[in-house]
C-alpha cells in the first residue's frame, strides 16, 4: 500500500519535473507582461539540442544542458524580438514559434531518432526515494523564483514592467530591455525541460516527444496564478494524472483514447474553472500587450 | 529603430511589405536546410517543379487549396473580429465524423446524401468552434481552448474509427467501410480534386468578404475587431459576434472536413490522413490574406504550394514532412512582425525627437 503511494508519487513527481520547468519560464516571462505560447517548440529544440551534444563524441551532460538551454533561449529571442521590438501580436508569435520549434526539431533531429544515450543523466537516491537531479533543481528553482519576485528589488521591477509599463517607464526602467531578458529567461527553462526529457525522463529522442506538454505548462500558469510556488502543486496534479492514465490504460473497460484525450479535457475544465473564480484576475495587468511609449 | 505611423497605410505598401516578409521567410527556412544539410536551390526547385511544373503537380496544388480555401476563409473573418481561433484543425476532424456518421449511418435517399453530409459537416465543425466560442465566455483564451480541442479531436477520430464505427471488411486496418457510392463525390478526371467543393469555397470567400464589408453583421464585427472600446460605447456584444464567427468559422471547417472524406477518402480514416495540417496553414492563408476572405482566393494556392511541396519533398528528397511545420512557423512569425512596418514609416538612430513613438 504504501509502497504504490510511493511510487504514484515518484512518478508524478517525473511527469510534472518539464511541467514545472517550462511553466516558471512561463511565469517569469508572463509577469513581465510577454505571454508565451510557443513553449512547445523552445521544449522540442531543448530536448534535440540536449540529445545532440549529449550523444557527440567526448559529450558532456553539464555542455548538453546548457545546448537545451541555449537553444530554448534562441528560438525566445525570436519570441522578443517579434514582440517586445516589432510589437507583434504576442499570442499569434508564440504559435508560430511553437510550430517552428517542433517543426525545426523534427526535421533536423531526424538523424537521431532512435540512437541510444549510453550516459543517462543519473538519478539520486535521496532517503530511498529515487529521483532525478532535474526534479530537485525544479523544486529548488520555485522557491527561488517565489523569492525573487517577491523580495528582490529586480523581481520588483519586472512586476511593475508586467503590471503596468508605462509608470515602469517613467521611472526609468528600460522596459524592452526587461521584456527581452525575461523571455530568454522562460525560453531558457523551457530548453531544460526539454533536456530532462532527452537526458533523463525518456534518454531518447523522438520526433515530437514533447507530446503536448509544453501546452499543459502554458494552461497550467493561468491556473496556479501565475505563483511558482502553487506551480509545483499544478505539476504534481497534472503528473498525477499521467500516473492515472499509465496505470490504468489497458486495465480497465475505458477505450485508450479517452486516456490520451483526458489530460487536454483536464486543462479545459481547469481553466474554465479558473476563468470562473475569476482567476484570470490574477494576470498581470499589462500581459499580452506590446508596449508603446506614448500610448494608453 | 524609431517607427512613426502613417495615417492612412496605402494598400501597396501593405502589398509590398508581404511580399518583403514571404521573402525573408524564405531565406530563414533556407538557413535551416543548410543546416539539415540540403541545398536550398535543391528544396526550392523540387518543390517548384513538382508543383507548378506539370498537371499532376497543379492538380495537387488545386487538391490543397479546397480546404484551404474554406477555412483560410472562415479564419480571415474571424481573425478581423480579434478571434483566434487555431483549432480549425479539429474542426475538420469533426466536420469529416459528422459527414461520415450521415453517409454511414443515415438512410438518406441518394440524391439527399451528399448536401445532408456537407450540412452535417458544417454543423459538426461549428459545434466543435461553439464549445471554444462558449469557453470564452468564461475567461478561457480562445488560442488555448481550440489548440487543446484539436487534441480532442484527434482522440474523437481515433477512438471511432477503432472502435465502434471500425469497418467490418478491413479486419487490421483502422478505418470505416467505404461510403455508399451516393456519398461520392465528382472529381475532375485523373485527379483528386473534388470541384464540387472548390465550387463551396470560392462562393464560400466571396459571400464571406460580402458579408465583411457590406452586412451590417460585418460592420459591427470590423467594430469589435479594431476598436472594442468603441463597440461597447455603441452597444455591440463583444461576445456575440465572437459566437457568431466561431460557429461560421467552424462551419467552414467542418465543409473542408466533409469535403475530404466525400471527395478523396469516401472513408473516416486517421486524423493525420484526412487533414495534412490543414487547420495551421489556413491560418497563414488568413494572415497573408490580411483578414480579406475574398483574398484567399490568391494566399490559398500559394500556401498549397507548400503542403503539396512539402509532400515532395518527402517524397523525392526523404525529408520529413515536419519540413511544413518549419515553413509555416517562420512565414507565420515574419507576416506579424512585418505589420509595424505598414502602419509605421521607420527611420534607423536613437534620437527621440518629441511626440514621436519611439522604441528603446
Amino acid at each position: 500500500m504504501d509502497n504504490v503511494f510511493v511510487e504514484a508519487l515518484v512518478r508524478a513527481l517525473a511527469v510534472g519535473t518539464p511541467l514545472l520547468l517550462a511553466s516558471l519560464g512561463a511565469i517569469l516571462n508572463e509577469r513581465g507582461g510577454v505571454v508565451n505560447l510557443g513553449v512547445e517548440g523552445m521544449m522540442a529544440v531543448g530536448a534535440l539540442a540536449a540529445f545532440a551534444v549529449a550523444v557527440a563524441p567526448g559529450g558532456n551532460l553539464w555542455l548538453a544542458v546548457l545546448a537545451a538551454a541555449a537553444a530554448g533561449a534562441l528560438l525566445a529571442s525570436l519570441h522578443a524580438l517579434a514582440t517586445v521590438t516589432l510589437r507583434a501580436n504576442q499570442f499569434v508569435s508564440g504559435l508560430a514559434l511553437a510550430l517552428l520549434g517542433t517543426g525545426a526539431a523534427g526535421l533536423l533531429g531526424k538523424r537521431y531518432e532512435g540512437a541510444p544515450l549510453f550516459n543517462k543523466v543519473p538519478d539520486w537516491n535521496l532517503a530511498g526515494f529515487v529521483i532525478s537531479p532535474f526534479t530537485v533543481f525544479a523544486l529548488l528553482l520555485a522557491g527561488a523564483l517565489a523569492f525573487y519576485l517577491n523580495s528582490t528589488r529586480s523581481g520588483l521591477t519586472l512586476r511593475s514592467v508586467g503590471e503596468n509599463p508605462a509608470a515602469a517607464d517613467v521611472l526609468g526602467v528600460n522596459v524592452g530591455r526587461v521584456r527581452t531578458l525575461a523571455v530568454l529567461a522562460g525560453g531558457a527553462l523551457a530548453g531544460v525541460a526539454g533536456a530532462f526529457l532527452a537526458l533523463s525522463y525518456r534518454a531518447s529522442w523522438a520526433d515530437n516527444m514533447t507530446a503536448g506538454l509544453g501546452w499543459i505548462a502554458v494552461a497550467l500558469v493561468i491556473f496556479v496564478g501565475w505563483r511558482p510556488l502553487r506551480a509545483i502543486l499544478g505539476a504534481l496534479f497534472f503528473g498525477v494524472l499521467y500516473y492515472l492514465q499509465f496505470r490504468l490504460q489497458g486495465n480497465s473497460p475505458i477505450p485508450t483514447e479517452v486516456f490520451s484525450a483526458m489530460p487536454f479535457v483536464l486543462v479545459l475544465v481547469v481553466l474554465a474553472l479558473a476563468g470562473l473564480r475569476g482567476q484570470q484576475g490574477d494576470a498581470p495587468a499589462g500581459l499580452g500587450r506590446a508596449y508603446v511609449r506614448g500610448e494608453r | 529603430m524609431r517607427f512613426t505611423a502613417l495615417s492612412a497605410p496605402s494598400a501597396a505598401r501593405a502589398a509590398w511589405v508581404t511580399l518583403a516578409a514571404v521573402v525573408v521567410a524564405l531565406l530563414l527556412c533556407a538557413l535551416i536546410f543548410v543546416f539539415y544539410g540540403v541545398s536550398p536551390g535543391t528544396v526550392y526547385g523540387t518543390m517548384l517543379r513538382g508543383t507548378l511544373g506539370d498537371s499532376t503537380g497543379l492538380a495537387e496544388v488545386a487538391r490543397r487549396t479546397i480546404p484551404l480555401l474554406l477555412i483560410g476563409s472562415g479564419l480571415a473573418l474571424a481573425f478581423r473580429a480579434q478571434f483566434f481561433n487555431i483549432g480549425a484543425e479539429g474542426q475538420v476532424l469533426l466536420g469529416a465524423v459528422f459527414a461520415a456518421g450521415t453517409a454511414l449511418f443515415l438512410p438518406l435517399p441518394g440524391v439527399l446524401l451528399l448536401p445532408a453530409m456537407f450540412i452535417m459537416g458544417a454543423v459538426g465543425g461549428g459545434l466543435w468552434a461553439g464549445i471554444a466560442a462558449w469557453l470564452r465566455r468564461l475567461n478561457v483564451n480562445e488560442i488555448l481552448s481550440t489548440l487543446m480541442l484539436n487534441y480532442i479531436a484527434v482522440a474523437v477520430v481515433t477512438y471511432l474509427i477503432a472502435g465502434p464505427w471500425k469497418g467490418k471488411e478491413v479486419r487490421g486496418y483502422i478505418y470505416t467501410d467505404l461510403f455508399p457510392e451516393n456519398g461520392f463525390l465528382d472529381v475532375i478526371p485523373g485527379t483528386q480534386v473534388h470541384w464540387p467543393t472548390l465550387v463551396l469555397g470560392v462562393a464560400g470567400a466571396l459571400t464571406l468578404q460580402w458579408v465583411l464589408s457590406r452586412s451590417t453583421f460585418g460592420y459591427a464585427l470590423r467594430v469589435v475587431g479594431e476598436n472594442p472600446g468603441a463597440a461597447r460605447y455603441a452597444g455591440l456584444s463583444a461576445g456575440r459576434v465572437a459566437t457568431t464567427v466561431a460557429l461560421i468559422t467552424g462551419g467552414m471547417a467542418g465543409l473542408a472536413g466533409a469535403g475530404e472524406v466525400a471527395g478523396i477518402h469516401h472513408r473516416l480514416l486517421e486524423a493525420g490522413q484526412i487533414s495534412l495540417g490543414y487547420g495551421f496553414t489556413a491560418v497563414i492563408v488568413a494572415w497573408l490574406a490580411r483578414g480579406n476572405p475574398a483574398l484567399c482566393l490568391i494566399t490559398a494556392p500559394v500556401m498549397a504550394i507548400i503542403l503539396a511541396g512539402g509532400d515532395l519533398l518527402k517524397i523525392d528528397l526523404n525529408m520529413p514532412f515536419r519540413v511544413v511545420d518549419v515553413f509555416s512557423g517562420v512565414i507565420l512569425l515574419c507576416l506579424i512582425s512585418s505589420e509595424v512596418f505598414i502602419r509605421n514609416r521607420v527611420t534607423w538612430g536613437t534620437a527621440r525627437p518629441a511626440g514621436s513613438k519611439a522604441n528603446g
